[in-house]
């Protein structure tokens, strides 16, 4: 028998037959507008992949792999080596431990998810509002769009963590609301004026709360202003020209025309504020499940607790998408 | 004689209803002044809300320690100092550190752009299988709480390795943590700090921008990736100037990746953190502590070392803040 020769040539040839299977690689022919069509539409497809590309491996190696692994790991406890990680089986004792044994855990939970149920309507209006505001035409109006919009940038990350523990804003914060004839009392006043008017008393608590916090909640709505501002701008000036001819009021306008408008981005807002509420590291449920893992190295019980968290967040997400779109209105 | 008295009743008709134009015009002026004076109280209430803290931050930043105790100082110091600064220059290792947290967000900055840009332009404008899914990954990548990868991820980047070839020839893992590699990598792949969000906003973008232009560059013979360098690239500018806003300043906040990926390497949020705490570590030991109005003291001096540069930068690209986001029309 002869030696197998490899022939460099030969196996070009071979692998040229065997690519030519593949339609898009062959040789462009005079080809009929439909299959034309076909390959380019093959093309298009392949360069599509090509652009998102990075992405799907970004997906694969930092995302997907990370969650599967995220799930084993809350079944688990496990030790960290030099040379890697051991995993020993633990069953449903992270999660029971997460319910059952850790002190804060469901407490904080909680809190946290009622917080966020009272701050994102108080949240939504007031960038609805302040949006408004500032879409109509005033002079200084850039100064006071670059002054809203400060909060996306001053608010964020360590600058508001620091903000939240400080003892001397506090203080003078404090200081602001006594000069202006002592706060207290002031809400103290607001408070039987409300009540006299015969509104539910849990009512007259949430807005006496909203007015406390209030500062808290401009903090939180840079983003949705500015959300709002850019859904305002696209409504056509035609429809409030039209409408006005035909007698409509600007509070009628108001209702009829912008808010209908304007809704599909109170369903993209309040998603942003439920994300944005609760993925945010100052979250004290975040600073659970980052304590566990790197104060205390328990990180299968911290990734336990992850999981918790991330499904009350989906279960949450659901319901207020479930119940807004509802109204949402869609201009097509 | 009769056209006499019908001219006379035209004449009356006429100033009748001249006089309830103008009582409507002196009745519209008024509801026009009142609301213009209503408007000009709340949008400086809230621009003052929102610049108070900073005001605040910087007033205490240059004051001496005996003026917060001083109950007639108010803003303006009596003992004014650069002390403050001096201190909190020397312990956050100032030009390093702040060119350790600049890098980092430049670098990120830059490479979230060019990633989301291809990324969200492959969503908008080509079809492929599983398009909807993938797309779908996106919204998923932003529900989820980057906290349930979290430790998965810092495994990763501990024991890095490509499918095990770097351990079969070093026969040891890459140890990642505390260079800029993580935050590279995950960049690139478009999966870092909130990049779901910006390949929502680029995706949404290049939706909303005419087809007409990319279906006459091809008509003219250019492929899908020359189309995108030199037709679509350019149109995009001011939505990845926003892109690359929002992505440094949220790197430049972040605590959560930089204490995940950097243990030894200090960025300005890591070290501002802790920063009280360990000023009173150097300089009274373990027994003393400095009273809680100075600690605070120091953390808004920091706090406006922080928020500088980010100020400046705002500055310089705000009015492409609204003006790209407007033009994407995130309405979808």
């Amino acid at each position: 028998m002869r030696p197998m020769k490899f022939n460099f040539q030969d196996f070009l040839l071979k692998l040229k037959r065997s690519l030519g299977g593949l339609k898009f690689l062959k040789p462009k022919t005079k080809l009929d507008g439909e299959t034309m069509h076909m390959a380019m539409e093959k093309r298009r497809a392949i360069a599509g992949y090509v652009f998102i590309s990075p992405f799907l491996i970004g997906l694969l190696f930092f995302f997907l792999y990370p969650m599967v692994q995220s799930i084993i790991f809350s079944f688990h406890s496990i030790q960290i080596g030099t040379q890697g990680y051991e995993m020993t089986g633990a069953g449903f004792s992270n999660y029971y431990r997460a319910f059952m044994v850790h002190p804060t855990f469901r407490r904080v939970l909680v809190e946290s998810i009622l917080q966020m149920l009272t701050d994102v309507p108080l949240i939504i209006i007031f960038s609805f509002f302040a949006a408004n505001l500032i879409n109509q035409k005033f002079r200084g109006r850039a100064v006071a769009r670059a002054i809203f919009f400060l909060p996306v940038i001053l608010t964020s990350g360590i600058i508001l963590a620091v903000e939240n523990n400080d003892l001397l804003l506090g203080i003078m914060s404090g200081a602001i609301q006594q000069e202006t004839a002592a706060g207290a009392v002031r809400a103290l006043e607001l408070r039987t004026l409300l009540l006299e008017t015969r509104l539910h008393p849990r009512f007259v608590g949430y807005i006496i709360d909203a007015v406390d916090r209030l500062y808290e909640i401009v903090k939180a709505s840079g983003v949705q202003i500015l959300i709002f501002l850019a859904g305002l701008q696209t409504i056509s000036p035609s429809l409030y020209e039209a409408s006005t001819m035909e007698g409509a009021t600007g509070w009628e306008n108001f209702w009829k025309i912008t808010f209908p408008m304007i809704s599909p981005l109170i369903l993209v807002n309040t998603v942003y504020t439920v994300i944005y509420s609760f993925t945010n590291p100052n979250n004290p449920v975040m600073e659970i499940i980052q304590n566990t893992a790197f104060a205390e190295s328990r990180f299968g019980f911290s990734a336990a607790v992850a999981w918790v968290y991330f499904l009350v967040i989906l279960g949450i997400l659901g319901i207020l998408i479930g119940i807004i779109s509802r109204w949402v209105f869609y201009h097509e | 004689m009769k056209a006499l008295t019908l001219a006379k009743a035209g004449q009356a008709i006429e100033t009748r209803e001249q006089r309830a134009n103008w009582r409507h015009a002196v009745f519209f002026q008024a509801k026009k002044i009142l609301w213009v004076t209503v408007r000009t109280i709340i949008v400086s209430g809230i621009c003052f809300l929102i610049l108070y803290p900073l005001v605040a931050k910087l007033s205490v930043s240059i004051m001496a320690e005996r003026d917060l105790y001083d109950i007639t100082v108010c803003y303006v110091p009596k003992h004014f100092t650069w002390d403050n600064y001096r201190i909190v220059w020397r312990y956050m290792g100032f030009p390093g550190t702040f060119f350790n947290s600049f890098w980092l967000s430049f670098t990120t900055g830059l490479l979230q752009v060019i990633s989301c840009t291809l990324v969200g332009y492959g969503f908008a404008r080509f079809d492929f299988p599983f398009k909807k899914l993938f797309f779908g990954m996106v919204i998923v990548m932003l529900v989820v709480p980057p906290s349930t990868i979290m430790v998965p991820l810092f495994l990763r980047f501990r024991f890095f390795d490509l499918f095990g070839l770097v351990k079969l020839i070093s026969g040891n893992t890459i140890n990642l943590i505390d260079t800029f590699w993580p935050f590279v990598l995950t960049s690139i792949t478009g999966t870092g700090l909130r990049n779901g969000l910006y390949i929502y906003m680029m995706r949404q973008f290049f939706r909303g921008s005419p087809k007409e232009l990319e279906e006459s560059a091809y008509v003219d013979g250019a492929g899908p990736y020359k189309t995108f360098y030199y037709i679509m690239l350019p149109i995009a500018v001011p939505m990845m100037v926003t892109v690359f806003l929002f992505s440094f300043v949220w790197q430049w906040t972040d605590t959560f990746y930089t204490t995940l990926f950097l243990e030894k390497m200090m960025t300005l949020p890591t070290i501002l953190s802790s920063l009280a705490v360990s000023i009173n570590y150097q300089e009274f030991g373990t027994m003393a502590t400095m009273s809680p109005a100075y600690a605070s003291m120091l953390n808004n001096t920091g706090s406006v070392l922080v928020i500088f540069p980010l100020i400046v930068i705002y500055l310089i690209a705000q009015r492409y803040f609204v003006e790209s986001i407007q033009r994407s029309g995130i309405i979808g």
